[in-house]
Protein backbone atom coordinates (compact mmCIF):
# COMPACT_ATOMS: atom_id res chain seq x y z
CA UNK A 1 0.00 0.00 0.00
CA UNK A 2 1.30 3.40 -0.94
CA UNK A 3 2.00 5.70 1.98
CA UNK A 4 1.11 9.34 2.29
CA UNK A 5 3.65 12.13 2.08
CA UNK A 6 3.34 15.61 3.49
CA UNK A 7 5.63 18.59 2.90
CA UNK A 8 6.06 20.96 5.85
CA UNK A 9 7.49 24.47 5.77
CA UNK A 10 8.72 26.22 8.92
CA UNK A 11 9.76 29.85 8.96
CA UNK A 12 8.27 31.51 12.03
CA UNK A 13 11.50 33.19 13.13
CA UNK A 14 15.20 32.65 12.40
CA UNK A 15 15.09 29.20 10.84
CA UNK A 16 13.74 28.44 7.39
CA UNK A 17 13.28 24.73 6.98
CA UNK A 18 11.33 22.38 4.72
CA UNK A 19 10.81 18.65 5.15
CA UNK A 20 8.85 15.74 3.74
CA UNK A 21 7.63 13.00 6.06
CA UNK A 22 5.52 9.88 5.80
CA UNK A 23 3.86 8.05 8.66
CA UNK A 24 7.10 6.84 10.24
CA UNK A 25 10.06 8.62 8.68
CA UNK A 26 11.61 11.89 7.67
CA UNK A 27 12.23 11.53 3.93
CA UNK A 28 14.23 14.73 3.57
CA UNK A 29 14.80 17.96 5.48
CA UNK A 30 16.63 21.04 4.22
CA UNK A 31 17.34 24.15 6.25
CA UNK A 32 18.58 27.71 5.71
CA UNK A 33 19.33 29.59 8.90
CA UNK A 34 19.24 33.36 9.25
CA UNK A 35 22.18 34.74 11.21
CA UNK A 36 21.98 38.40 12.21
CA UNK A 37 25.08 40.39 11.25
CA UNK A 38 25.02 42.07 14.64
CA UNK A 39 22.66 42.07 17.61
CA UNK A 40 19.51 39.97 17.64
CA UNK A 41 16.93 38.84 15.11
CA UNK A 42 15.55 41.68 13.01
CA UNK A 43 12.08 40.63 11.80
CA UNK A 44 12.36 42.34 8.41
CA UNK A 45 15.86 41.04 7.75
CA UNK A 46 14.80 37.54 8.78
CA UNK A 47 11.86 37.74 6.35
CA UNK A 48 14.19 38.96 3.56
CA UNK A 49 16.48 36.04 4.30
CA UNK A 50 13.56 33.60 4.05
CA UNK A 51 12.33 35.23 0.84
CA UNK A 52 15.71 34.96 -0.84
CA UNK A 53 16.28 31.32 0.17
CA UNK A 54 12.86 29.72 0.01
CA UNK A 55 12.78 29.07 -3.74
CA UNK A 56 16.10 27.20 -3.82
CA UNK A 57 15.24 25.36 -0.61
CA UNK A 58 11.89 24.11 -1.88
CA UNK A 59 13.32 23.27 -5.30
CA UNK A 60 15.92 21.13 -3.59
CA UNK A 61 13.31 19.26 -1.53
CA UNK A 62 10.79 18.90 -4.37
CA UNK A 63 13.43 17.67 -6.85
CA UNK A 64 14.48 15.02 -4.35
CA UNK A 65 10.84 13.97 -4.06
CA UNK A 66 10.33 13.64 -7.82
CA UNK A 67 13.63 11.80 -8.30
CA UNK A 68 12.45 9.28 -5.72
CA UNK A 69 8.94 8.99 -7.16
CA UNK A 70 7.34 10.60 -4.13
CA UNK A 71 4.03 12.34 -4.77
CA UNK A 72 2.96 14.82 -2.16
CA UNK A 73 -0.49 14.43 -0.60
CA UNK A 74 -0.55 17.77 1.21
CA UNK A 75 1.52 20.83 2.07
CA UNK A 76 1.66 22.17 5.63
CA UNK A 77 2.99 25.47 6.96
CA UNK A 78 3.29 27.13 10.34
CA UNK A 79 0.38 29.56 10.52
CA UNK A 80 1.70 31.03 13.78
CA UNK A 81 2.77 32.06 16.32
CA UNK A 82 5.79 33.87 14.97
CA UNK A 83 7.09 37.02 13.34
CA UNK A 84 4.46 38.36 10.91
CA UNK A 85 6.81 39.17 8.00
CA UNK A 86 8.45 35.72 8.23
CA UNK A 87 5.14 33.86 8.53
CA UNK A 88 3.84 35.51 5.37
CA UNK A 89 6.79 34.27 3.28
CA UNK A 90 6.24 30.59 4.13
CA UNK A 91 2.45 30.91 3.94
CA UNK A 92 2.70 32.34 0.42
CA UNK A 93 5.02 29.53 -0.66
CA UNK A 94 2.72 26.88 0.83
CA UNK A 95 -0.37 28.35 -0.87
CA UNK A 96 1.47 28.42 -4.18
CA UNK A 97 2.43 24.75 -3.94
CA UNK A 98 -1.07 23.81 -2.81
CA UNK A 99 -2.66 25.53 -5.82
CA UNK A 100 -0.13 24.50 -8.45
CA UNK A 101 0.08 20.84 -7.37
CA UNK A 102 -3.63 20.74 -6.51
CA UNK A 103 -3.04 19.27 -3.04
CA UNK A 104 -4.65 20.31 0.27
CA UNK A 105 -3.15 23.15 2.30
CA UNK A 106 -2.73 22.65 6.05
CA UNK A 107 -2.06 25.50 8.47
CA UNK A 108 -0.56 24.20 11.70
CA UNK A 109 0.18 25.70 15.09
CA UNK A 110 3.93 25.97 15.61
CA UNK A 111 3.79 25.21 19.39
CA UNK A 112 1.68 22.09 18.90
CA UNK A 113 4.09 20.95 16.16
CA UNK A 114 6.89 21.06 18.76
CA UNK A 115 4.86 18.84 21.11
CA UNK A 116 3.77 16.39 18.41
CA UNK A 117 7.24 15.88 16.96
CA UNK A 118 8.46 15.19 20.51
CA UNK A 119 5.76 12.56 21.01
CA UNK A 120 6.59 11.11 17.60
CA UNK A 121 10.34 10.89 18.17
CA UNK A 122 10.30 9.70 21.81
CA UNK A 123 8.23 7.15 23.73
CA UNK A 124 6.13 9.86 25.39
CA UNK A 125 2.38 9.40 24.95
CA UNK A 126 0.57 11.89 27.13
CA UNK A 127 3.14 14.24 28.65
CA UNK A 128 3.17 17.57 30.39
CA UNK A 129 5.29 19.56 27.92
CA UNK A 130 7.74 22.28 28.84
CA UNK A 131 8.13 24.29 25.65
CA UNK A 132 11.02 26.73 25.82
CA UNK A 133 12.28 28.76 22.88
CA UNK A 134 13.24 32.32 22.06
CA UNK A 135 9.79 33.82 22.10
CA UNK A 136 7.81 31.11 23.87
CA UNK A 137 7.88 29.61 27.32
CA UNK A 138 4.87 27.50 28.16
CA UNK A 139 3.81 24.49 30.17
CA UNK A 140 1.15 22.56 28.28
CA UNK A 141 -0.83 19.37 28.67
CA UNK A 142 -3.60 17.65 26.78
CA UNK A 143 -7.11 17.78 28.19
CA UNK A 144 -10.49 17.68 26.51
CA UNK A 145 -9.30 17.75 22.87
CA UNK A 146 -6.98 20.69 23.43
CA UNK A 147 -3.46 21.40 24.51
CA UNK A 148 -4.14 23.59 27.51
CA UNK A 149 -1.65 26.12 28.73
CA UNK A 150 -1.10 25.52 32.44
CA UNK A 151 1.59 28.12 32.88
CA UNK A 152 3.47 30.57 30.72
CA UNK A 153 5.70 33.60 30.75
CA UNK A 154 4.07 36.87 31.69
CA UNK A 155 6.57 38.86 29.63
CA UNK A 156 9.43 37.54 27.44
CA UNK A 157 10.41 33.99 26.51
CA UNK A 158 13.37 32.38 28.27
CA UNK A 159 15.43 32.26 25.05
CA UNK A 160 14.95 35.97 24.42
CA UNK A 161 15.82 36.66 28.06
CA UNK A 162 19.11 34.75 27.69
CA UNK A 163 19.87 36.44 24.35
CA UNK A 164 19.08 39.88 25.72
CA UNK A 165 21.46 39.40 28.62
CA UNK A 166 24.08 37.91 26.32
CA UNK A 167 23.96 40.97 24.07
CA UNK A 168 24.34 43.28 27.06
CA UNK A 169 27.35 41.20 28.15
CA UNK A 170 28.90 41.48 24.69
CA UNK A 171 28.32 37.86 23.69
CA UNK A 172 27.35 36.98 20.15
CA UNK A 173 23.92 35.75 19.00
CA UNK A 174 22.65 33.19 19.88
CA UNK A 175 23.62 33.77 23.49
CA UNK A 176 22.17 30.66 25.14
CA UNK A 177 24.99 28.22 24.31
CA UNK A 178 27.64 30.78 25.31
CA UNK A 179 25.94 31.43 28.64
CA UNK A 180 25.75 27.68 29.26
CA UNK A 181 29.45 27.29 28.58
CA UNK A 182 30.48 30.25 30.75
CA UNK A 183 28.27 29.03 33.59
CA UNK A 184 30.47 25.95 33.95
CA UNK A 185 33.37 28.02 35.25
CA UNK A 186 31.35 29.89 37.90
CA UNK A 187 32.51 29.99 41.50
CA UNK A 188 29.43 31.26 43.36
CA UNK A 189 25.73 32.03 43.16
CA UNK A 190 24.63 35.65 42.80
CA UNK A 191 21.27 36.52 44.43
CA UNK A 192 18.62 37.12 41.76
CA UNK A 193 14.82 37.58 41.81
CA UNK A 194 12.81 34.36 41.50
CA UNK A 195 9.41 35.15 40.03
CA UNK A 196 6.71 32.50 39.97
CA UNK A 197 3.14 33.72 40.44
CA UNK A 198 0.70 30.88 40.69
CA UNK A 199 1.43 28.94 37.50
CA UNK A 200 3.13 31.75 35.59
CA UNK A 201 6.70 32.97 35.49
CA UNK A 202 8.46 36.15 34.44
CA UNK A 203 11.96 36.69 33.04
CA UNK A 204 12.14 40.40 32.34
CA UNK A 205 13.05 41.49 35.88
CA UNK A 206 15.53 38.65 36.17
CA UNK A 207 17.29 39.73 32.96
CA UNK A 208 17.61 43.32 34.19
CA UNK A 209 18.90 42.12 37.56
CA UNK A 210 21.58 40.08 35.77
CA UNK A 211 22.73 43.16 33.83
CA UNK A 212 22.84 45.11 37.11
CA UNK A 213 24.92 42.41 38.81
CA UNK A 214 27.40 42.59 35.98
CA UNK A 215 27.64 46.38 36.33
CA UNK A 216 28.15 45.97 40.06
CA UNK A 217 31.27 43.96 39.46
CA UNK A 218 30.08 40.35 39.58
CA UNK A 219 32.00 38.17 37.13
CA UNK A 220 30.32 37.06 33.91
CA UNK A 221 30.57 33.28 34.56
CA UNK A 222 28.94 33.73 38.00
CA UNK A 223 26.09 35.78 36.58
CA UNK A 224 25.56 33.32 33.70
CA UNK A 225 25.43 30.45 36.19
CA UNK A 226 23.04 32.26 38.54
CA UNK A 227 20.79 33.30 35.65
CA UNK A 228 20.47 29.69 34.47
CA UNK A 229 19.97 28.28 37.95
CA UNK A 230 17.23 30.79 38.78
CA UNK A 231 15.36 30.83 35.48
CA UNK A 232 15.42 27.06 34.99
CA UNK A 233 14.30 26.41 38.58
CA UNK A 234 11.25 28.59 37.87
CA UNK A 235 10.45 26.59 34.73
CA UNK A 236 10.90 23.24 36.46
CA UNK A 237 8.79 24.30 39.45
CA UNK A 238 5.81 25.20 37.26
CA UNK A 239 6.27 22.01 35.22
CA UNK A 240 6.17 19.99 38.43
CA UNK A 241 3.02 21.81 39.57
CA UNK A 242 1.34 20.99 36.27
CA UNK A 243 2.36 17.34 36.71
CA UNK A 244 0.87 17.27 40.23
CA UNK A 245 -2.27 19.03 39.05
CA UNK A 246 -2.95 16.85 36.01
CA UNK A 247 -1.70 13.57 37.46
CA UNK A 248 0.20 12.85 34.23
CA UNK A 249 3.17 10.48 34.36
CA UNK A 250 5.46 11.97 31.71
CA UNK A 251 7.32 15.19 31.02
CA UNK A 252 8.45 16.19 27.53
CA UNK A 253 10.94 18.93 26.75
CA UNK A 254 10.51 20.94 23.52
CA UNK A 255 11.96 24.05 21.92
CA UNK A 256 15.45 25.34 21.20
CA UNK A 257 16.37 26.09 24.83
CA UNK A 258 15.87 22.36 25.40
CA UNK A 259 19.42 21.94 24.09
CA UNK A 260 20.69 23.27 27.44
CA UNK A 261 22.15 20.39 29.44
CA UNK A 262 21.56 21.97 32.84
CA UNK A 263 17.84 22.41 32.10
CA UNK A 264 17.68 18.77 30.98
CA UNK A 265 19.37 17.58 34.17
CA UNK A 266 17.07 19.64 36.41
CA UNK A 267 13.99 18.19 34.72
CA UNK A 268 15.47 14.72 35.01
CA UNK A 269 16.01 15.17 38.77
CA UNK A 270 12.46 16.44 39.27
CA UNK A 271 11.00 13.52 37.30
CA UNK A 272 13.14 10.99 39.17
CA UNK A 273 11.98 12.41 42.50
CA UNK A 274 8.35 12.07 41.43
CA UNK A 275 8.90 8.67 39.84
CA UNK A 276 7.72 9.74 36.40
CA UNK A 277 9.31 9.52 32.94
CA UNK A 278 11.25 12.30 31.29
CA UNK A 279 11.65 12.59 27.52
CA UNK A 280 13.68 14.91 25.34
CA UNK A 281 13.92 14.29 21.60
CA UNK A 282 17.28 14.56 19.87
CA UNK A 283 18.46 18.11 19.31
CA UNK A 284 17.42 18.41 15.64
CA UNK A 285 13.77 17.96 16.65
CA UNK A 286 13.99 20.32 19.62
CA UNK A 287 14.67 23.66 17.90
CA UNK A 288 12.49 24.93 15.04
CA UNK A 289 12.51 22.47 12.15
CA UNK A 290 10.53 21.63 9.02
CA UNK A 291 9.96 18.05 10.13
CA UNK A 292 7.69 19.03 13.00
CA UNK A 293 5.47 21.07 10.68
CA UNK A 294 5.36 18.22 8.16
CA UNK A 295 4.53 15.69 10.90
CA UNK A 296 1.68 17.72 12.41
CA UNK A 297 0.54 18.39 8.85
CA UNK A 298 0.54 14.63 8.33
CA UNK A 299 -1.59 14.05 11.45
CA UNK A 300 -4.07 16.73 10.41
CA UNK A 301 -4.15 15.43 6.83
CA UNK A 302 -5.08 11.94 8.03
CA UNK A 303 -7.84 13.49 10.15
CA UNK A 304 -9.17 15.45 7.16
CA UNK A 305 -8.30 18.66 8.98
CA UNK A 306 -7.15 20.90 6.10
CA UNK A 307 -7.18 24.67 5.64
CA UNK A 308 -9.08 26.39 2.84
CA UNK A 309 -7.07 29.21 1.21
CA UNK A 310 -9.47 31.84 2.53
CA UNK A 311 -8.76 30.68 6.08
CA UNK A 312 -5.01 30.46 5.64
CA UNK A 313 -4.10 33.95 6.82
CA UNK A 314 -1.14 33.94 9.22
CA UNK A 315 -1.69 34.61 12.92
CA UNK A 316 1.40 35.96 14.74
CA UNK A 317 -0.33 35.41 18.11
CA UNK A 318 -1.77 31.96 17.35
CA UNK A 319 -2.25 30.27 20.75
CA UNK A 320 -2.08 26.48 20.98
CA UNK A 321 -5.29 26.31 23.03
CA UNK A 322 -7.22 27.78 20.09
CA UNK A 323 -6.77 24.48 18.22
CA UNK A 324 -9.21 21.60 18.63
CA UNK A 325 -7.26 18.39 18.24
CA UNK A 326 -8.76 16.32 15.44
CA UNK A 327 -6.12 13.69 14.89
CA UNK A 328 -5.83 10.22 16.34
CA UNK A 329 -3.77 10.31 19.45
CA UNK A 330 -2.76 8.04 22.33
CA UNK A 331 -4.20 10.70 24.63
CA UNK A 332 -7.70 10.10 23.31
CA UNK A 333 -7.81 6.91 25.32
CA UNK A 334 -8.23 8.90 28.51
CA UNK B 1 -0.25 10.40 59.40
CA UNK B 2 0.25 12.07 56.02
CA UNK B 3 -2.91 14.01 55.17
CA UNK B 4 -1.76 15.27 51.78
CA UNK B 5 1.34 15.50 49.62
CA UNK B 6 1.44 18.14 46.91
CA UNK B 7 4.12 19.37 44.56
CA UNK B 8 5.44 21.79 47.16
CA UNK B 9 4.62 20.51 50.64
CA UNK B 10 3.64 17.55 52.78
CA UNK B 11 0.82 17.93 55.29
CA UNK B 12 1.35 15.70 58.30
CA UNK B 13 -0.91 15.09 61.29
CA UNK B 14 1.17 14.64 64.43
CA UNK B 15 -0.52 14.40 67.87
CA UNK B 16 -3.60 16.31 66.77
CA UNK B 17 -1.65 19.15 65.20
CA UNK B 18 -0.99 19.71 61.53
CA UNK B 19 2.55 20.24 60.28
CA UNK B 20 2.92 21.70 56.82
CA UNK B 21 6.45 20.98 55.66
CA UNK B 22 7.83 22.50 52.47
CA UNK B 23 9.83 19.83 50.68
CA UNK B 24 13.40 20.31 49.54
CA UNK B 25 13.74 20.34 45.78
CA UNK B 26 16.95 18.70 44.65
CA UNK B 27 16.77 20.16 41.15
CA UNK B 28 17.13 23.63 42.66
CA UNK B 29 20.37 25.08 43.96
CA UNK B 30 20.25 24.76 47.77
CA UNK B 31 20.78 28.54 48.12
CA UNK B 32 17.69 29.26 46.04
CA UNK B 33 15.70 26.39 47.47
CA UNK B 34 16.07 27.17 51.16
CA UNK B 35 15.50 30.90 50.76
CA UNK B 36 12.39 30.27 48.69
CA UNK B 37 10.92 27.78 51.14
CA UNK B 38 11.59 30.12 54.06
CA UNK B 39 10.03 33.11 52.30
CA UNK B 40 6.97 31.15 51.26
CA UNK B 41 6.47 29.67 54.72
CA UNK B 42 6.68 33.10 56.30
CA UNK B 43 4.38 34.66 53.72
CA UNK B 44 1.78 31.90 54.09
CA UNK B 45 1.70 32.33 57.87
CA UNK B 46 1.43 36.08 57.50
CA UNK B 47 -1.50 35.82 55.12
CA UNK B 48 -3.29 33.27 57.32
CA UNK B 49 -3.05 35.65 60.25
CA UNK B 50 -4.24 38.56 58.10
CA UNK B 51 -7.24 36.47 57.01
CA UNK B 52 -8.07 35.71 60.65
CA UNK B 53 -7.97 39.39 61.48
CA UNK B 54 -10.56 39.96 58.75
CA UNK B 55 -12.79 37.48 60.56
CA UNK B 56 -12.20 34.53 58.23
CA UNK B 57 -11.88 31.16 59.97
CA UNK B 58 -8.47 29.61 59.36
CA UNK B 59 -6.47 27.13 61.45
CA UNK B 60 -4.67 28.79 64.39
CA UNK B 61 -0.90 28.82 63.90
CA UNK B 62 0.93 27.37 66.91
CA UNK B 63 4.47 27.55 65.69
CA UNK B 64 6.62 28.55 62.76
CA UNK B 65 9.94 26.90 61.96
CA UNK B 66 12.08 27.80 58.98
CA UNK B 67 10.12 25.71 56.49
CA UNK B 68 7.30 24.32 58.69
CA UNK B 69 3.99 25.72 59.83
CA UNK B 70 2.53 23.99 62.87
CA UNK B 71 -1.19 24.64 63.11
CA UNK B 72 -4.55 23.60 64.47
CA UNK B 73 -6.23 20.51 63.02
CA UNK B 74 -9.78 21.27 61.96
CA UNK B 75 -12.08 18.33 62.60
CA UNK B 76 -14.23 19.19 59.63
CA UNK B 77 -15.51 17.83 56.35
CA UNK B 78 -14.27 19.12 53.03
CA UNK B 79 -16.92 21.36 51.51
CA UNK B 80 -17.01 19.17 48.41
CA UNK B 81 -18.67 16.39 50.42
CA UNK B 82 -21.41 18.51 51.99
CA UNK B 83 -21.87 21.27 49.44
CA UNK B 84 -25.28 22.90 48.96
CA UNK B 85 -26.46 26.36 47.92
CA UNK B 86 -26.55 27.66 51.52
CA UNK B 87 -22.94 26.65 52.21
CA UNK B 88 -21.58 27.82 48.87
CA UNK B 89 -23.31 31.17 49.39
CA UNK B 90 -21.54 31.41 52.73
CA UNK B 91 -18.25 30.53 50.98
CA UNK B 92 -18.95 33.38 48.54
CA UNK B 93 -19.34 35.81 51.44
CA UNK B 94 -16.01 34.69 52.89
CA UNK B 95 -14.16 35.02 49.56
CA UNK B 96 -15.66 38.52 49.27
CA UNK B 97 -14.28 39.36 52.72
CA UNK B 98 -10.81 38.08 51.75
CA UNK B 99 -10.84 40.05 48.51
CA UNK B 100 -12.08 43.20 50.26
CA UNK B 101 -9.18 42.78 52.67
CA UNK B 102 -6.70 42.57 49.77
CA UNK B 103 -6.08 38.83 49.99
CA UNK B 104 -6.11 36.51 46.99
CA UNK B 105 -6.31 32.87 48.08
CA UNK B 106 -4.78 31.50 44.89
CA UNK B 107 -6.22 28.00 45.09
CA UNK B 108 -9.93 28.26 45.83
CA UNK B 109 -11.36 24.77 45.60
CA UNK B 110 -14.06 22.94 47.53
CA UNK B 111 -11.27 20.77 48.99
CA UNK B 112 -9.60 23.80 50.56
CA UNK B 113 -12.72 24.73 52.52
CA UNK B 114 -13.62 22.71 55.61
CA UNK B 115 -17.07 22.65 57.13
CA UNK B 116 -16.91 22.37 60.92
CA UNK B 117 -19.41 23.29 63.64
CA UNK B 118 -21.48 25.49 61.35
CA UNK B 119 -18.43 27.40 60.18
CA UNK B 120 -16.41 27.24 56.96
CA UNK B 121 -12.65 27.21 57.50
CA UNK B 122 -10.33 28.22 54.68
CA UNK B 123 -7.09 26.27 54.43
CA UNK B 124 -3.98 26.07 52.23
CA UNK B 125 -2.80 29.62 51.71
CA UNK B 126 0.30 28.28 49.96
CA UNK B 127 -0.40 30.18 46.75
CA UNK B 128 -1.92 33.25 48.40
CA UNK B 129 -0.77 36.81 47.91
CA UNK B 130 -1.86 40.38 48.58
CA UNK B 131 -3.54 42.06 45.60
CA UNK B 132 -6.62 44.21 45.07
CA UNK B 133 -6.73 44.13 41.25
CA UNK B 134 -9.85 42.97 39.42
CA UNK B 135 -7.67 40.58 37.41
CA UNK B 136 -6.33 38.76 40.50
CA UNK B 137 -9.80 38.58 42.06
CA UNK B 138 -11.22 37.36 38.76
CA UNK B 139 -8.68 34.55 38.42
CA UNK B 140 -9.36 33.53 42.04
CA UNK B 141 -13.13 33.30 41.45
CA UNK B 142 -12.60 31.64 38.07
CA UNK B 143 -10.55 28.85 39.65
CA UNK B 144 -13.41 28.24 42.10
CA UNK B 145 -16.02 28.14 39.31
CA UNK B 146 -13.88 25.61 37.47
CA UNK B 147 -13.96 23.32 40.52
CA UNK B 148 -17.73 23.62 40.70
CA UNK B 149 -17.95 22.69 37.03
CA UNK B 150 -15.54 19.76 37.16
CA UNK B 151 -16.55 18.11 40.41
CA UNK B 152 -20.13 18.98 41.31
CA UNK B 153 -23.62 18.43 40.03
CA UNK B 154 -25.77 21.46 39.23
CA UNK B 155 -22.75 23.80 38.98
CA UNK B 156 -24.89 26.67 37.69
CA UNK B 157 -27.08 26.69 40.80
CA UNK B 158 -24.01 26.61 43.06
CA UNK B 159 -22.34 29.32 41.02
CA UNK B 160 -25.36 31.62 41.39
CA UNK B 161 -25.46 31.03 45.14
CA UNK B 162 -21.74 31.78 45.41
CA UNK B 163 -22.18 34.98 43.43
CA UNK B 164 -25.00 36.12 45.70
CA UNK B 165 -22.82 35.62 48.75
CA UNK B 166 -19.82 37.34 47.14
CA UNK B 167 -21.97 40.35 46.24
CA UNK B 168 -22.97 40.72 49.91
CA UNK B 169 -19.41 41.42 51.04
CA UNK B 170 -17.63 42.92 48.05
CA UNK B 171 -18.90 46.12 46.45
CA UNK B 172 -16.98 45.54 43.20
CA UNK B 173 -18.39 42.01 42.80
CA UNK B 174 -20.01 42.59 39.41
CA UNK B 175 -16.81 44.04 37.98
CA UNK B 176 -15.06 40.84 39.08
CA UNK B 177 -17.74 38.64 37.45
CA UNK B 178 -17.34 40.60 34.23
CA UNK B 179 -13.61 39.84 34.34
CA UNK B 180 -14.30 36.17 35.06
CA UNK B 181 -16.26 35.98 31.80
CA UNK B 182 -13.26 37.46 29.95
CA UNK B 183 -10.88 35.03 31.65
CA UNK B 184 -13.11 32.11 30.63
CA UNK B 185 -12.72 33.15 27.00
CA UNK B 186 -8.94 32.95 27.29
CA UNK B 187 -9.37 29.24 27.93
CA UNK B 188 -6.65 28.91 30.53
CA UNK B 189 -6.33 27.63 34.10
CA UNK B 190 -8.47 24.58 33.43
Amino acid sequence: MKGNYVLGIEGTAWNLSAAIVDEKNVVIEKTATYKPRAGGIHPREAAQHHASHITALLKNVLCYASENNITLDAVAFAQGPGLGPCLRITATAARTISLSCNIPLIGVNHCIAHIEVGIWKTEAEDPVTLYVSGANSQVLAYRGKKYRIFGETMDIGIGNALDKFARAAGLEHPGGPKIEKLARSATHYVQLPYTVKGMDFSFSGLTTACMESLKNGELLPDVCYSFQETAFAMLVEVTERAVAHTGKKEVLLAGGVGANKRLVSMLQIMCDERGIDFYAPEKRYMGDNGTMIAHLGYLQYKAGDTTPIEKSAVNPNFRPDEVTITWKHPQHRQ
Amino acid sequence: MILAAGAEAVIDLVDDVVVKHRIEKKYRLSDIDLKLRQERTRSEAKIMSAARRLGVSTPIIYDLNTVDIVMEYIYGTQLKHVIDTTLVRKAGEIVGILHRGGIIHGDLTTSNMLYCKDRIYFIDFGLSFFDTSTEARGVDVHVFFQTLKSSHEKPEELKTAFMNGYRMTLAEADQVFQRVREIEKRGRYT
